[in-house]
């Protein structure tokens, strides 16, 4: 490694994500981003300068000693370099596959910055993906050994990444772990939410099985707030503190004419029945999901996306996704964008649908859209959208996927009394994660609001600590 | 919880099932109105939600009645005393309002008796005079007579094709309950979503206020998915959670119905392969 000078480094081409075919890929459901090979991965090492400041790992929200796990893959010892990442991130698989890189780590990165394109970054995430899918692919996946029981008890309620997090990190202090999940199968939006194509469910159910390989409890079809109480699981069933990771799951909606036809989902609605139901395939699975022709997605989300190449993957002809800025603000990663268009999928910049419209059967029939400019910046400094007066026009579809956010759900916090939140809904917590009262934590977008999978995971391993000390004490 | 094992079952009717299922923790827990999802298999199959009819916390156990209309329904059917369904979760859904305001009045029809029974029970146990009305299309379809007569003060029983009881549709005995003198303070009305449309119709020309449960088209139950919305008063409310008992007065019944059908051309597919087996 060290024979290359930084010049020679920055020679060496930005390594390309080997891709299933964009045409074959709109039939079926397969991962997308093949990952690199072992001669990609070590070339793309290569690229890293070691800088000796690594601004790299100020952009990753937890801290990853990046041109530590880098320099490991360039020498060949990817047990190091997982070893590495490990230290400080539990679920490499799934965040080098669905991190926002361009904005977190590889934004900073010396090598995008000189080549004047974050697009020509050192492909940190990519590298990641590669050691963490080396371990898996090999079975050299081991749960860590938890220390001796202690005789304590945590509930971690929600099983997304703040929770599986959590789980972990309590677990191998040797207290026990109880994980309640709503639904009959662990993982959250990873599972219900994120599409196989991106993500694949083996990854997820891998790091499941390391948690319950560690002795940790799972408890599926547990609704907390309903099945059980918050105060019921602190006051009566011996638990010692709880966590509370439930996410961000309460659709938003635009409140516009024709919302309740047939054929108007939440996108949460559209890829819940896709993925967790599995009514993509078609002839076994139970579940029905619309047979559309023509497609209107609502947003520009990462959500939006996965909305929108799901409903191509089903058979869709045509895809409209409608954006009310433009493709600039997307808060979309830039790869997701990049693919839904190599899919086929039409953008519609500075538009907003205005109503939705309906057969003589109560069934949507087309979408009627305003077109807008940019106006003035706003609070957050981005030129806010304009609607340009009598531009009126029509989109024929059969189907309206709305993907606008999600705001939190509401039962945790009506059933149990005391509990701040703010005028969001979201759980308030101190710097340690914990709420406003004993014993409690939370953590994930439950307090962030809809935000990543790596914040959900910091967050996590945040309360985790506290937790630990606080039982500990 | 994960695998529920069934205690007992029972035919109430040519296409109508009662079942008692393990689930300790729901008994303990659960509420009159409320209702659970279940899985007759957690990979492949769908989330149905059911009233929950009854339960028995010392045992354990819930009872749920089934009406068999399409696939899960007739798979849950097969099922036999000591098998398992996969999935079973709840109590789901915001439980009924129950106190004592004099004299109410409960329209069942159809399977809507099976979800009416609890709130029925409850009502009566508050101290309320109970007026129940029970229709079916005939009476071999008319369920839980027995332990809605235990319940009820008063009880009338229709059938369309007057072939026990009077011939008549709910409506007509409820308009003559609700234009008594001494009227009820309540109609909680649980049937098809027609039927329901028309005693909300009737019982507003009295004044008498209403509640009816929604039975839409579910898949979490937890207020994640918003494919359960109704209109109700010209907002979007969540079946499941806002619910499922709203204001009669208020529910877009006809999108409801029409919401009700999205699914019908996958269902009927089904339909047409349960002919083949028959
Ligand atoms: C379609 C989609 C695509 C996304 N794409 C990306 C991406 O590319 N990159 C990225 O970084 N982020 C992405 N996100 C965001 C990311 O998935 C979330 O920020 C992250 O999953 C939040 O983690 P969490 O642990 O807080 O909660 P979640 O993952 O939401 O998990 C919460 C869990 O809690 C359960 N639960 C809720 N209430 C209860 C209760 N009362 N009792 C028991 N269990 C309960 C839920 O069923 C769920 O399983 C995406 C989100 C969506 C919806
Ligand atoms: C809160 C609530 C309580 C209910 N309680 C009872 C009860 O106690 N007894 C009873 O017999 N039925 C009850 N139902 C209705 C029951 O859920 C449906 O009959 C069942 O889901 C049909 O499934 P299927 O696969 O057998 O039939 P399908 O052929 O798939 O469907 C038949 C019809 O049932 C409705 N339906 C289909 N899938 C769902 C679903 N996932 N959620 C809701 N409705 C659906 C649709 O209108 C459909 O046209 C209740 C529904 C709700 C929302
Ligand atoms: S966890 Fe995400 S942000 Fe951090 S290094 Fe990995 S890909 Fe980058
Ligand atoms: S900033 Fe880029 S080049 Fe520098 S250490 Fe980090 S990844 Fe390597
Ligand atoms: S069933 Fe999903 S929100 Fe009600
Ligand atoms: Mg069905």
């Amino acid at each position: 490694m060290s024979t290359l000078t930084p010049k020679e480094r920055m020679a060496i081409p930005a390594q390309a994500m080997p891709e299933q075919d964009s045409v074959a890929r709109r039939s079926n459901m397969e991962e997308v981003a093949q990952g690199y090979t072992a001669e990609q991965a070590k070339l793309e090492a290569d690229r890293c300068l070691q800088c000796k400041n690594a601004p790299c790992i100020s952009g990753c929200p937890v801290g990853i000693d990046i041109p530590g796990f880098i320099q490991a893959i360039a020498e060949g010892d990817n047990a190091k370099a997982i070893a590495v990442i490990k230290e400080n991130s539990l679920l490499p698989a799934v965040c080098g596959r669905v991190c926002p890189q361009e904005t977190q780590c590889q934004a900073p990165c010396t090598v995008g910055k000189a080549l004047k394109s974050v697009e020509k970054a050192v492909s940190i995430g990519r590298l990641e993906r590669y050691v963490a899918d080396w371990e898996r692919e090999n079975g050299l996946i081991e749960a860590p050994v938890a220390k001796p029981p202690t005789g304590k008890k945590v509930g971690v309620v929600g099983t997304g990444p703040a929770g599986l997090t959590v789980a972990a990190d309590i677990r191998r202090e040797g207290h026990d772990v109880v994980l309640f999940e709503a639904f009959h199968k662990p993982g959250g939006v990873m599972i219900y939410g994120i599409p196989e194509f991106r993500l694949p469910k083996k990854i997820v159910q891998q790091e499941i099985d390391t948690l319950v390989a560690m002795g940790c409890k799972l408890e599926t079809n547990f609704v907390v707030g309903r099945t059980r109480k918050i105060d019921d699981l602190l006051e009566h069933d011996g638990f010692d503190a709880l966590f509370i990771g439930t996410g961000a799951g309460l659709p938003r909606f635009m409140n516009i004419e024709g919302e309740n036809l047939v054929g108007v989902y939440s996108a949460n609605e559209y890829l819940t029945r896709s993925n967790l139901m599995r009514a993509y395939d078609k002839g076994n699975a139970y579940t029905p999901i619309f047979e559309s022709e023509k497609v209107a997605v609502l947003g520009g989300g990462n959500v939006a996306m996965d909305a929108a190449r799901t409903a191509v993957r089903l058979g869709a002809k045509e895809v409209h996704l409608i954006y009310r800025r433009t493709e600039v603000e997307m808060p979309a990663r830039v790869e997701e964008v990049h693919h839904a268009k190599e899919e086929g999928i039409v953008f519609h910049m500075l538009e907003n649908a205005q109503r939705i419209l309906s057969d003589e059967r109560g069934w949507v029939a087309g979408i009627e859209c305003l077109k807008y400019e940019l106006g003035e910046p706003d609070d957050s400094g981005r030129r806010r959208p304009v609607e340009i007066p009598g531009s009126e026009f029509e989109i024929d579809v059969d189907t309206v996927i709305v993907a606008i956010g999600n705001d939190s759900n509401p039962l945790i916090r009506q059933t149990t009394p005391g509990l701040e939140t703010n005028k969001w809904g979201n759980i308030v917590v101190d710097e340690n994660g914990k709420s406003s009262l004993d014993k409690i934590y939370a953590g994930g977008d439950i307090v962030l609001g809809a935000a990543t999978v790596i914040l959900a995971m910091g967050e996590g391993r945040r309360a985790a600590a506290a937790i630990n000390e606080m039982l500990a004490g | 919880m994960t695998s529920s094992t069934i205690y007992f079952k029972e035919q109430l009717s040519e296409t109508v099932y009662l079942m008692r299922l393990e689930a300790p923790l729901i008994a303990r827990e659960r509420q009159p109105g409320q209702f659970i999802i279940l899985q007759v298999d957690d990979e492949l199959g769908e989330r149905i939600p059911l009233t929950i009819a009854d339960a028995d916390p010392e045992e354990g156990s819930i009872t749920i009645v089934f009406q068999v209309v399409g696939r899960t329904t007739e798979l849950l059917a097969q099922l036999e005393v000591g098998h398992k369904v996969a999935a079973l979760v709840g109590p789901l859904g915001t439980p009924t309002h129950i106190e004592n305001l004099g004299s109410v009045v409960c329209v069942g029809g159809g399977i809507g008796i099976a979800p009416l029974h609890p709130i029925a029970k409850a009502l009566k146990a508050a101290g309320n005079q109970v007026t129940i009305i029970l229709g079916a299309r005939n009476q071999e379809l008319l369920i839980l007579e027995e332990q809605m007569t235990d319940i009820a003060d008063e009880i009338i029983i229709c059938t369309d094709d007057g072939s026990y009881g009077r011939k008549a549709l709910v409506t007509e005995p409820l308009a003559e309950v609700c234009a008594r003198e001494n009227k009820p303070s309540l109609a909680v009305c649980i049937g098809p979503p027609i039927m329901m449309k028309f005693c909300s119709s009737t019982t507003k020309e009295f004044d008498v206020p209403t509640v009816v449960s929604l039975n839409a088209i579910m898949v979490d139950g937890t207020g994640m998915c918003g494919g359960c919305r109704v209109t109700i008063g010209g907002e979007t409310k969540f079946v499941c959670v806002d619910g499922p008992e709203f204001d009669g007065h208020l529910v877009d019944f006809d999108n409801l119905m029409i919401r009700l059908g999205s699914y019908k051309k996958q269902e009927s597919n089904h339909v047409c392969r349960m002919e083949q087996y028959r």
